[in-house]
């Protein structure tokens, strides 16, 4: 049967159609618009297409990127996960406090295993206890950065120089942790595309009810995608503070917002069901080069959010038709 | 006042539901609008509320043809209507739901003192006293909110009072204030549209009876000139088609058993029995406790009493898991809400109870998942044979047969179908049919299938079971099941 036979059957059928192609369309768009942003940047500044500047853009993007997948899947059960930013800063002070001590892998380990640790808290109150997620995120952002200050008031540097190589390396003029990022993209599509918890998680976004009618456990999903968001913050901690050289306690305010507008321009629904690893990668890499832009611009840092902002929310505009139904 | 109707349509999805209505009415009448489910009562009463713009036909108010475009334009005109399902705002006071969007007010403030007044005078009037303007809506019971929103609708002093079925919450006493409500309205010249499938409170209260059956108003008569017999006969009305299966089953050993099951404030001592390649049918009029029973029979609610068996064996259903564990399967009655995961595709939606199956460590065989769900779509002719299509895209009767192969995958023993039709066309209709046929006598499935579709009941079941206000009332074999028999246990008239 073709697909042209099929609106005649189907409701409101012709209308939806438009509307599926206009998210293709939208997509399209992001891309030219993100081609035609990188010709223009080429064109008229020498800085960027520096083999250092791409090496900054690759590296910059590591944080958003790994808190961004992590907040997808939660985003993708109907939920939202709001701590991850203090998360950053607990396992980045924790990584670089518990290295003087350890072995430099044993203690970033053991760092991203408390943001494992942290999603699950998280998971288990939301599923267990059926409290709205953005409460429960909520209460543990303020919760988690305490700690961080508890564990540690001030910046801490490792003194051993080997913690800086996660997140210094490089392969050629790609940095090690954007590969490292791109291999968590990788595997997230997978488990989100082709296994049956993945299946599952992105079926309780759509419609809890079905899912749990269909004898799933909706309670251990939706644990398993706040420990996934912990887990991928954990590792995003580790890596900045091996980046920066420096672990510092106020690191990553506002980094969940960060995570959210990138699931979001990537097509992301915040009731859940829907989302795109491919789409969020996007988003983060637009993300990513709009800051880069505006800084080789020099575009004062305020404007920089203002624009960031205007952007986003003409994002969102576009796509608010494909929710239309 | 007359409000005039005529040839009213309107359809749903290209199913027309409501095949032109005529009707006519004056102030200070009760008309009663009798109908089985489905009879397109709802649909009327939605049109007539500015709720539902109409396909077709001429509503005449006074000589004025009305839009009805929005509730508001209706309000306006006053005509007010009290749903079915409760409208109020649950964390505010019975004071400002009853003069929601009027609120006595000096200079933007508003008085409270003015405000309780004013609710309590419109409870009293209805006969509601009792009920406190201070308390909060949602803590009252649900007879009580319905009260509210008697008064509520008073508030605006209406012309045209629509009532839908308001004694499916209330009972005895409230009710006989109701009816007094009523007299006193009808006294005052206020035109009472009064739904109900109750005969008894209909011949009681009202000046006419109208029937409408299948969209169409096929009675229209005083209740002194009928009786409660002829309106059955004719809310039953026509006969089988030739849509359903030969029946001459051979039901083997019984498989799923409730014993005395019931569930709190449900229904209560409930007990059923469906055998191997048998299909039992269940009847009865929503809010008789059959959608209920069926979450009970698959683990989805628990039960507060009672037992549930399978081939003898007690079941503890803790989760629907479980059921499907033991070979029950369910395919609920509101498919959007509880059955599929309308962004999915057939795909996913198809294979999403039995998963487990076509996976290794979690992995899912693609290649296996392709072959089940494509070979599954192709036997129930699901169009269009496309496994990637998000399940939103496709018809009614399309998405109820996605549903249905998400369970034969599970190969159940026992089917549990809830609402099987609803919303299908015919076409659609007579491939589940078949297909339900079909898995009784090939594979020995046990079918348990609700239905507020008389004549579906009446020709695919072996055995009629009648469930009303929480019991089963009548067990009648198929052959001998007439719809004015189980229509007349199914309403509570039955000798």
């Amino acid at each position: 049967m073709s697909a042209s036979a099929v609106p005649a059957e189907t409701p409101g059928g012709p209308r939806r159609w438009l509307t599926a192609d206009r998210g293709r369309l939208i997509n399209l768009g992001f891309f030219v618009a993100f081609v035609a942003l990188i010709v223009v940047a080429s064109t008229t500044t020498d800085a960027f297409l520096t083999e250092n500047n791409a090496t900054n853009l690759l590296r910059q993007s590591v944080t958003t990127g790994l808190l961004a997948l992590g907040m997808l899947v939660v985003i993708l059960t109907g939920g939202i996960d709001l701590s991850v930013g203090s998360i950053v800063a607990l396992t980045g002070v924790m990584a670089a406090g518990l290295s003087a001590d350890m072995p430099i892998a044993l203690a970033m380990a053991v760092a991203i295993g408390v943001g494992v640790v942290c999603g699950a808290v998280n998971g288990v109150l939301i599923a267990r206890f059926r409290l709205a997620p953005f409460v429960v995120t909520l209460a543990a952002l303020t919760t988690i950065r305490g700690l961080t200050y508890v564990y540690s008031e001030v910046p801490i540097t490792p003194t051993n120089a080997s913690f800086l190589a996660l997140g210094s390396d490089r392969v050629g003029f790609v940095p090690v942790a954007t590969i490292i990022m791109l291999v968590a993209f990788a595997i997230v599509w997978v488990f989100l595309t082709r296994t049956t918890v993945g299946r599952a998680i992105v079926a309780i976004g759509g419609n809890e009810a079905a899912v749990r009618l269909a004898g799933i456990s909706v309670r251990r999903h939706v644990i398993l995608a706040y420990v996934i968001s912990g887990f991928c913050a954990g590792l995003a901690g580790v890596i900045l503070a091996s980046r920066v050289g420096i672990a510092q306690p106020s690191v990553g305010v506002a980094f969940e917002l960060n995570a959210i507008a990138a699931c979001v321009i990537g097509g992301a629904r915040l009731s859940g069901g829907k989302g795109s690893v491919i789409g969020t990668l996007g988003g983060v890499a637009l993300l990513t080069l709009i800051d880069n832009l505006l800084t080789l611009y020099d575009v004062q840092s305020y404007w920089q959010q203002v624009l960031k902002g205007l952007i986003i929310a003409a994002v969102v505009l576009a796509r608010r038709q494909e929710e239309g139904r | 006042m007359t409000l005039v109707l005529e040839g009213v349509r309107k359809s749903f999805g290209g199913v027309e539901v409501l095949h032109g209505i005529d009707l006519e009415a004056r102030a200070g009448e009760v008309v009663a609008l009798a109908g089985a489910n489905g009879a397109g009562k709802s649909t009327l009463i939605n049109i007539l509320s500015g709720a539902l713009p109409r396909d077709a036909g001429r509503i005449v108010l006074d000589g004025e043809e009305l839009a009805l475009r929005s509730p508001r334009e209706a309000q306006h005109l006053g005509i007010r209507t009290v749903h079915q399902e409760l409208s109020l705002v649950p964390d505010l006071t019975v004071a400002e739901n009853v003069l929601l969007g009027a609120l006595p007010a000096r200079g933007g403030f508003v008085s409270w003192r003015r405000a309780e007044r004013r609710a309590r005078e419109l409870l009293e009037r209805a006969g509601f006293g009792a009920i406190d303007p201070r308390a909060i809506a949602g803590d009252l019971s649900v007879a009580r909110q319905q009260m509210v929103e008697i008064a509520k609708a008073l508030a605006s002093e209406p012309r045209i009072l629509i009532l839908d079925e308001p004694s499916a919450v209330l009972a005895g006493d409230d009710l006989e204030r109701l009816f007094a409500l009523i007299a006193d309205l009808r006294a005052h010249g206020v035109l009472v549209l009064y739904v109900s499938h109750r005969l008894e409170e209909v011949m009681r209260i009202a000046d006419r009876v109208t029937v409408l059956k299948d969209g169409r108003l096929v009675f229209d008569a005083p209740p002194a000139q009928t009786s409660e017999g002829e309106i059955v006969r004719h809310m039953a009305g026509r006969r089988l088609d030739e849509v359903y299966p030969e029946r001459g089953r051979r039901p083997g050993e019984v498989l799923l058993a409730a014993e005395g099951v019931s569930r709190e404030g449900v229904f209560e001592d409930v007990s059923l029995e469906v055998r191997a390649g048998e299909v039992v049918g269940l009847f009865g009029l929503v809010g008789s406790g059959r959608s209920e029973l069926a979450e009970c029979l698959f683990g989805a609610a628990p039960i507060s009493g009672g037992r549930i068996t399978m081939e003898g064996e007690p079941l503890r259903l803790r989760s629907p898991r479980d059921a499907i564990h033991a070979g029950i399967a369910l395919v609920t009655e509101d498919r959007k809400r509880t059955g599929l995961v309308l962004d999915l595709s057939v795909r996913d939606n198809a294979s999403l109870a039995t998963m487990g199956a076509i996976s290794h460590a979690t992995f899912i065989d693609r290649r296996a998942q392709t072959r089940r769900v494509d070979a599954a779509i192709d036997d129930l002719d699901v169009r269009p044979r496309d496994i990637e299509r998000p399940v939103w895209q496709l018809s009614g009767g399309n998405q109820q047969k996605v549903v249905l192969t998400k369970w034969l995958l599970a190969r159940p023993r026992v089917l549990i179908l809830d609402e099987p039709t609803r919303g299908v066309d015919v076409a659609s209709r007579v491939d589940l049919y078949r297909l339900v046929d079909d898995m009784t006598r090939t594979e020995g499935v046990g079918v348990l299938m609700i239905s507020s579709d008389l004549t579906e009941v009446l020709g695919l079941s072996d055995r009629v079971l009648v469930m009303h206000e929480g019991a089963i009332v009548a067990d009648i074999p198929g052959a001998e099941a007439t719809e004015e028999s189980v229509l007349a246990h199914a309403i509570g008239v039955a000798a």
